[in-house]
């Protein structure tokens, strides 16, 4: 802390360097319980879907309501951008910050195009009069791609902002700039890791 | 950088490349097994048998667990453990049925 009492000089420890008692640093403990959460979110609602599921007396096949060759798209975009996001990681630690730009930038790009994708799907479905309240499997799709979209937009705020102006802090402490983009890229990949369940549970059965 | 370090992060570079041609060509298959109209029962154990290797390959090599700390692993074991509680519960609702 300085002197005159500002906040602003205080050094969080261990953004670097690993714990002594975790042998991690602060950011990837921290990603990880709220992943470890997040699985929990998720799983309550697989687990209503297979409630659902198990108890009507019919179950539609996704086929009925949904358009497969759209969602298999998506799922080809979301996991081109794990791609580039892991990419986006190792130029960091390749120490080539223009690659870096390129490989988040299409992330977040795949991000955008998966967004546009979902809006033509939902469109699609109201212009049919097709909603959440029509039936059990709508609700469960609309509840279930919604929380997922919402994610992807979290992500890619998060991304954004270390592809723009977050980007700064590589300037003046490169490992901790490359542990950030470590942190949300293990979130992306989450987001990408759920659709993977999502779309065969979904769109295929 | 040391010519090491290079040298593993291209080995890493490599393995995701990897990855990624198996995660695209899983999910064609997974598309194309749906349309071979399996029985229900069937559908379900293939496709998400696909999903399980797909979201490991993505867990393993783009979430690096593979070479994670062991906290970590420990963290999410608990997770699954409860994870699978939870799968279960449906499951609970019928058997309260049992014998009713």
């Amino acid at each position: 802390m300085r002197e005159d009492g500002q906040l602003s000089d205080i050094e969080i420890p261990y953004t670097v360097a690993a714990r002594p008692d975790t042998g991690l640093n602060n950011g990837k403990i921290g990603i990880w319980l709220f992943l470890a959460s997040e699985v929990m979110l998720f799983g309550a609602l697989f687990a209503t879907y297979i409630l659902l599921r198990v108890g009507a007396p019919e179950w539609p096949h996704g086929r009925e309501f949904l358009n497969i060759p759209l969602a298999t798209t998506n799922t080809i975009v979301l996991i081109s951008s794990s791609v580039t996001m892991v990419m986006a990681w190792a130029s960091l630690k390749r120490d080539n910050f223009a690659k870096f730009r390129l490989y988040m930038g299409l992330t977040v790009l795949c991000g955008l195009i998966f967004l546009g994708i979902k809006y033509v799907e939902y469109s699609h479905k109201f212009e049919h009069g097709l909603y959440p309240r029509t039936n059990t499997f709508l609700a469960i799709y609309f509840t279930m791609t919604g929380l997922h979209m919402l994610h992807v937009m979290g992500g890619m705020a998060v991304n954004a902002y270390f592809w723009g102006p977050g980007a700064a802090l590589w300037k003046t402490d490169k490992e901790h700039f490359t542990n950030r983009v470590e942190n949300s890229g293990l979130f992306w990949h989450f987001v990408d890791l759920v659709w993977i369940f999502l779309f065969p549970v979904l769109y295929l059965l | 950088m040391s010519d090491s370090h290079s040298i593993d992060l291209h080995k890493h570079v490599r393995a995701y490349i990897l990855v990624f041609v198996s995660l695209m060509f899983l999910t064609l298959v997974t598309v194309a097994v749906s349309y071979l109209h399996l029985p229900v029962r069937q559908a379900i154990v293939v496709a998400l048998l696909i999903a399980t290797v797909k979201g490991s390959l993505v867990a393993c090599y783009f979430m690096h667990l593979i070479s994670e700390k062991k906290l970590i692993l420990w963290v999410l074991l608990l997770t699954v453990v409860f994870f699978i509680v939870l799968l279960l519960v449906p499951a609970f609702t019928v058997a309260d049925r049992v014998g009713s």
